[in-house]
């Protein structure tokens, strides 16, 4: 584009300085736009029911599972492969995951149930499955050359069924009480917590920004305007305390309240009523988001995953190991199914053979809506969970409208076809690849 | 100190910088380099030149480890050594501009320039801020133009891209220089910046492989030149002993006419 050349003083426009000033990406802004757009559309349709603490808890707690597995993807997408088996993936980990925690521990090694470490084993149990499976798909795709494409159909195939396989088809559950904590409504840290939870992350926020620019100053670089940074630090912890302050203003239904007054062999006070606050599972997609981000940004891992993308025989003559990088993707991506599945199962209360199906596709929808290119070198983790988000949002809303469930899918699949046509032509007229 | 180094590659019985001997390797049926001998001396500047399809891009990949020989022997300082991957060619200091540029075209020059080598804090991530700031030095000694560090090297003209692939070779210090066509997408100005370039380079006491299809520019800037025909060397000359013509004929012939008499 001639504008991003021109001279800085020359004949500013107000709109574009003020992105400019920000340095806001704007393929970002479009997303969060139709992600808004969406909301307001179905809230009206749903005279004010979507746009509620209830419904955006229950949205929240259902894009996890998701969302996680689409912030792997990315990485895997980026170097020019694709993880058609992540689905069944998760289900061979949530069938290891409730057999340690039912049978194997309790049972076999005589824990008992209940016992204090057995959601800790379990979960530890399914991340090495995941990661090891990943790893063997990685090391199929890198090493011997196999497609991805082709690995991972046969995965999709295959790790679904090792799971019916070792569960002999069966519904494994309840899970173990700690355990279900990750699954969503089970598991809020209740209002206190989420709102200190909060403070830290805004805080945390805006000290990272003036980090980076005071880093930026020091080397003599150039900065955005103070008053655009301070504007980025106030809507990022605006952001943080608002969504927060809506999770923490769904209360525990009166009914649910009075059976843990019970438990516990007390009446309830006149007039109590407790907010759930941010859901444990939330918290887990956090910390992976975190630290997915500083992986893509900050390391010399993501730096190679994202060379590899953009330029593979270029990355191999500056002596990355393209092949390992390939099984280290995988194996990320492993992990992230792993956890995914703890997510899933504890929110079903139970392991089932159908867990994760058709996650594949979601998945790599979420990816692909949220800017991640098929070509390879691009994508971002934000825009995948974002992605992960609105692909949620089309479904609930279109479900809370009444929307017949065959015409649900018609329409999530022509989004994902648009989506992807919008950013081809986006990507055309700002000159990137 | 470049005035001892040209003590030392001045003197005739000093051991070479580089030394290819019978190197042969052969795409499926086609011997892209069959049987070539070159030797390279510290503050030398060696000219490698043929037609497209001779093979020299093919010899300068095997020294960078981009590609593995099928036989022959490389000794760097007189020592027998295996390059079999980019990795090892950098353990010996020989750093390569490729024809292609070898750029990842979503990274930034600062991200392209330490691609592989990227410098950490003491924490173990990248140091951005450090890196951006000696892409800037380096390449203000460059190409003073050359603004454009944070923006994906897709967005660069070709001749900022070759520049970012030169400051790449020449940032790390290397002893040994290969340069695939460097020139090939610069204009005037910006080749004669680069000739510039090698000269000071070739002062620090660096040996330089140089490949060019400008007959003209490599007796300017080279001491000596090697012809390549169909993956065999058809002859090296001093370029005070041989003509313009010469050079044209051995190229274009496959025959030394010096070597005929
Ligand atoms: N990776 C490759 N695979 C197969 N053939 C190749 C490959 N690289 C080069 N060749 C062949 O080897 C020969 C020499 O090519 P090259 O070294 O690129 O020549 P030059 O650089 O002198 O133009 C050509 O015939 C070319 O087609
Ligand atoms: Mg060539």
């Amino acid at each position: 584009m001639t504008d991003t050349a021109a001279p800085a003083g020359a004949t500013p426009k107000a709109k574009k300085s003020l992105f400019k000033a920000l340095e806001i990406d704007t393929r970002l802004l479009g997303m969060i736009g139709a992600f808004v757009v969406l909301c307001l559309v179905f809230n009206v349709v749903t005279d004010g029911r979507f746009l509620t603490p209830r419904n955006i808890f229950n949205l929240t707690i259902q894009t996890v599972s998701v969302a996680i597995m689409a912030t792997g993807m990315v990485f895997v997408i980026v170097t020019r492969n694709i993880d058609l088996s992540v689905g069944s993936l998760l289900a061979a980990c949530s069938a290891v995951m409730a057999m340690t925690q039912t049978w194997l521990l309790p049972d076999v090694l005589g824990l008992g149930l209940g016992h204090p470490i057995i959601w800790l084993v379990a979960i530890v149990v399914g991340l090495v499955v995941g990661t090891a499976i990943g790893a063997f798909q990685g090391f199929l795709v890198g090493y011997l050359s196999i497609p991805a494409f082709i690995v991972t159909l046969g995965g999709l195939l295959v790790w679904r069924n090792v799971a019916w396989y070792l569960t002999a088809g069966q519904t494994i559950g309840p899970l173990d009480a700690t355990f279900m904590k990750f699954g969503g409504i089970n598991g809020t840290l209740g209002t206190d917590a989420s709102w200190a939870v909060a403070a830290v992350a805004a805080v945390a926020a805006v000290a990272v920004i003036f980090m980076a620019r005071r880093s930026k100053l020091a080397h003599g670089f150039p900065v955005k305007p103070l008053w655009a940074e301070g504007l980025l630090a106030l809507v990022a912890a605006g952001a943080i305390v608002g969504f927060i302050a809506i999770l923490n203003a769904y209360d525990v239904p009166i009914g649910r309240l009075r059976r843990i007054f019970e438990a516990r062999g007390q009446e309830i006070p006149e007039g109590f009523s407790m907010g759930y606050g941010l859901p444990v599972s939330v918290l887990v997609l956090i910390a992976i988001a975190v630290a997915m981000t500083v992986i893509a940004r900050r390391t010399r891992l993501g730096r190679y995953i994202f060379a590899t993308g953009g330029n593979p025989d270029a990355a191999e003559l500056s002596g990355i190991n393209t092949r390992l990088l390939t099984v280290k993707v995988f194996a990320i991506m492993g992990a992230l199914c792993a956890l995914s599945a703890v997510v899933a199962s504890a929110r079903l209360a139970n392991h089932s053979n159908d867990i994760g199906t058709l996650d594949e596709l979601r998945v790599i929808a979420a990816a692909v809506i949220g800017g991640t290119a098929l070509s390879g070198g691009i994508g971002t983790i934000y825009g995948a969970i974002l992605g992960a988000l609105i692909m949620q949002s089309l479904q609930s809303g279109m479900a809370m409208v009444g929307v017949d469930a065959p015409l649900q899918n018609i329409v999530v699949g022509s989004v994902l076809v648009l989506a992807v046509l919008i950013d081809i032509q986006y990507r055309k007229r700002t000159g990137g690849k | 100190m470049a005035a001892t180094m040209d003590a030392e590659h001045a003197s005739p019985g000093a051991t070479p910088l580089v030394e290819m001997d019978g190197i042969r390797l052969a795409f499926g049926g086609v011997h892209a380099v069959d049987g070539v001998s070159l030797t390279l001396h510290a503050g030398e500047v060696l000219g490698l030149l043929g037609h497209n399809g001779a093979g020299k891009s093919t010899l300068i990949k095997i020294l960078s480890g981009a590609y593995r020989m099928d036989s022959g022997t490389i000794r760097i300082n007189g020592e027998a050594v295996k390059i079999e991957s980019p990795r090892d060619s950098r353990r010996y200091n020989i750093e390569t501009i490729y024809q292609t540029l070898a750029l990842a075209d979503n990274l930034d020059a600062t991200a392209n320039l330490f691609l592989g080598r990227e410098l950490v804090t003491p924490l173990g991530l990248m140091n951005d801020a450090k890196m951006e700031a000696e892409t800037r030095k380096i390449m203000a000694r460059l190409n003073p133009n050359f603004k454009r560090l944070s923006e994906p090297v897709s967005a660069l003209s070709g001749g900022q891209r070759q520049s970012v692939a030169i400051a790449r070779a020449v940032y790390f210090n290397a002893k040994i220089l290969i340069m695939d066509e460097p020139t090939a997408a610069l204009g005037v100005h910006e080749t004669q910046m680069v000739a510039e370039l090698i000269e000071e380079l070739k002062k620090q006491g660096l040996g330089i492989i140089l490949i060019s299809h400008d007959t003209r520019e490599m007796m300017e800037l080279c001491d000596r030149v090697a012809v390549m025909k169909n993956g065999q060397l058809v002859g090296t000359e001093r370029v005070e002993d041989v003509t313009e013509d010469d050079i044209l004929s051995m190229i274009i012939l496959g025959k030394n006419p010096r070597a005929a008499v």
